[in-house]
């Protein structure tokens, strides 16, 4: 029986020309085949660490080893070890949280709203800046955790379930409570996601394996995936549906962080501006550190020709994008403080800018509105040494942006005898520092033991977007 | 996947556009395919193989509902049935306030009982012991596997000649032991 194709010509048995566009930049330079993609990825999971990872680790555990003095001091002394005082009730604890909370979306972001959205840039950035939600989120949690005080009952607390002092329930109408819900849906959500995506290069490091211990922990982590047509249908649709779920609770997530705020009744919380800006500042830093992740890791592991030029470009206008949303945030508040004709919210930004804190302000403006303003030069954006740069900049002005939120928001309060002024002990460093440890240690062991690019994603975007393909 | 036959002849394909076309070339032959494995997801591989859709969005949705419900169940009764308080001047039942914990459990729910439907629907587990056809399937090549018994019709060599026609770079067999 004769089989009439619909395909183009190029598809016809036997030949082998690429269907490239004219019009786009190539996703994957160095006219790689689908079995370069395999070898160099692959290479790095089954290859010996390299120097620059081994001195990398010894950083983080160093750092993850000092910090972990400081949390031992915090359980044992609890968190007046910290520069708290009867004013601040808050400061570098849920700044911190904030801050890595907010790191953590870009990860989603990538895979989730970029899937949606059929952008094929994100194939071979999207498992990098997964493994970064994950790590972030774990740093995030412990915050709240930590400054329970007794985070071994803490914990359990926060869930609903009946306790020992008759039927009471927590309280559903606490955006707290609400936080403990969203960060751990969105942990155990991006989590899954993640490992669903592994599965299938798990499946080609276990075919590739040849010691007997990388067979056994591949082989328990491929499930027993043979790629089979029907299984990929139907991961593809798990992956589409996933994708549909994760977009909204991205929102969801620092919306309700930002509910922590908004919700109450201090002046400079207490605004309706707070979920989109959070939103939008928490993918402007977190597209930061992928940045800084992702230039790291391409040079380390030579993976030029697949995070290339153009990936950093387009995540650099992202950068450039949210970044003038925040800035216009910024002066929507000022605006709104003014034009409410509230005194109080009035003064609190005037304090701001003016205040004790006006250095914490002036640093914020400095590193979120006009650096990222730079990128509107192709050749800025398109240059990494000065996007690395930028990217570290960014990560520090959102810090000072949740820092500059909360305490300078508390610092003054109604009563002028309550003014206070918040100085971070050493205590309050060392947590930060430990979750930088265990973040970076994280990382490390993922770019080890994992593969960093998705090689299956990667793989069925290749022949119609990298430059040339190879012939046999 | 179950192992009805033993013998297979096997067409490898280097390249997703003429697999797509091997595919619909040797059933339109008549020949049965026993199934296609691919190295990354083939956009219209299903529709090719005439495979039904999948109904990951029915689980998906069943288990999103069951979040739902469960979630303005509990809260529901926690709050307005068993210890009604006063917080902050809100009603007992705020509806208002219960909506981001709703949103949340639905999301959760329906994450992961659609993943959990997708690893039973696909017999994926630890330690699960993979059918292998070839090894290149997860690396470079994608591998259509017809089984002998379901093709009486044809023999080896005839079926060697529809898989070479249709654009295999290599055609060989594969036997299972049992």
């Amino acid at each position: 029986m004769e089989v009439t194709s619909s395909l183009p010509k190029s598809a016809q048995p036997g030949d082998h020309h690429p269907v490239t566009s004219s019009v786009r930049d190539p996703l994957v330079t160095g006219g790689k085949t689908i079995k370069d993609v395999t070898e160099d990825v692959c290479i790095r999971v089954e290859g010996a660490p390299t120097k620059g990872w081994m001195m990398g680790m010894t950083l983080a555990l160093t750092a993850l080893g000092i910090g972990g003095y400081a949390v031992a001091r915090l359980l044992w002394d609890g968190i007046g070890m910290w520069g708290l005082n009867k004013t601040i009730g808050w400061a570098w604890d849920i700044t911190n949280f904030v801050w890595w909370v907010g790191i953590g979306h870009a990860g989603t972001l990538i895979s989730a709203v970029l899937l949606l959205f059929r952008q094929k840039w994100r194939t071979s950035i999207n498992r990098a800046a997964e493994a970064m939600t994950i790590f972030a989120v774990i740093c995030a949690l412990l915050f709240p955790v930590l400054h329970m005080g007794r985070p071994w009952v803490g914990a359990y607390w926060a869930l609903p379930l009946p306790n020992t002092f008759g039927s009471l329930w927590v309280n559903f109408n606490s955006p707290l409570l609400w936080d403990v819900f969203a960060i751990s849906t969105y942990f155990s959500v991006s989590l899954v996601f993640w490992y669903i995506g592994l599965v299938p290069d798990f499946a080609t490091i276990r075919d590739r394996a040849k010691g007997t211990i990388s067979k056994a922990v591949y082989g328990a982590l491929s499930l027993g995936w043979n790629g089979s047509a029907r299984a990929w249908m139907h991961y593809e649709s798990v992956s589409l549906i996933l994708a549909g779920l994760a977009t909204p609770l991205v929102l969801s997530v620092h919306t309700i962080v930002s509910f922590d705020f908004a919700t109450s009744v201090i002046p400079g919380w207490h605004t309706t501006i707070f979920p989109p800006y959070f939103v939008a500042g928490a993918i402007f830093s977190g597209f930061a550190m992928v940045l800084t992740l992702m230039i790291i890791t391409r040079k380390v592991y030579k993976l030029e020709d697949y995070i290339t030029l153009t990936h950093i470009e387009l995540m650099n206008i992202v950068i450039m994008v949210t970044g003038s949303i925040v800035g216009v945030a910024y002066i929507t508040e000022f605006f709104i403080a003014w034009y409410s004709g509230v005194e109080a919210e009035g003064y609190t930004f005037i304090n701001r800018a003016t205040g004790p804190y006006a250095w914490a302000y002036w640093s914020m403006m400095t590193c979120n509105v006009f650096s990222p303003q730079m990128f509107w030069s192709r050749k800025l954006r398109r240059n990494i040494y000065f996007t690395f740069f930028i990217s570290i900049v960014v990560n520090i002005g959102m810090w000072f942006e949740r820092f500059v939120i909360i305490v300078t928001s508390l610092h003054r309060d109604w009563i002028p005898s309550s003014w206070a002024y918040f100085t971070p002990t050493v205590y309050d460093m060392g947590l930060y520092l430990f979750t930088f440890g265990l973040f970076f240690t994280l990382f490390l062991l993922f770019a080890k033991f994992f593969p960093v690019v998705n090689m299956a994603e990667v793989k069925s975007v290749l022949k119609s977007t990298s430059g040339t393909i190879k012939e046999d | 996947m179950s192992k009805t036959s033993n013998k297979f002849i096997l067409g490898l394909f280097d390249d997703e556009d003429v697999l797509l076309d091997g595919v619909k070339r040797v059933r339109g032959a008549g020949v049965n395919i026993h199934e296609v494995f691919t190295p990354f997801p083939v956009h219209g591989l299903e529709h090719a193989l005439g495979y039904k859709r999948s109904r990951m969005p029915v689980a998906a949705f069943i288990f999103g509902a069951t979040g739902t419900t469960l979630a303005l169940t509990m809260m529901y009764y926690m709050m307005y049935f068993d210890w009604p308080m006063i917080i902050g001047g809100k009603d007992f039942a705020a509806f208002p306030d219960f909506i981001p914990v709703t949103f949340e459990l639905t999301v959760l729910l329906a994450s992961f009982g659609m993943v959990g439907t997708f690893f039973i629907t696909n017999d994926l587990k630890p330690y699960k012991k993979p059918v292998i056809f070839d090894i290149r399937a997860t690396d470079d090549r994608h591998v259509m596997a017809i089984e002998l018994d379901k093709n009486s019709g044809k023999s080896y060599d005839e079926l060697a000649e529809i898989l070479s026609g249709s654009g295999a770079v290599e055609v060989k067999d594969k036997t299972f032991e049992d």
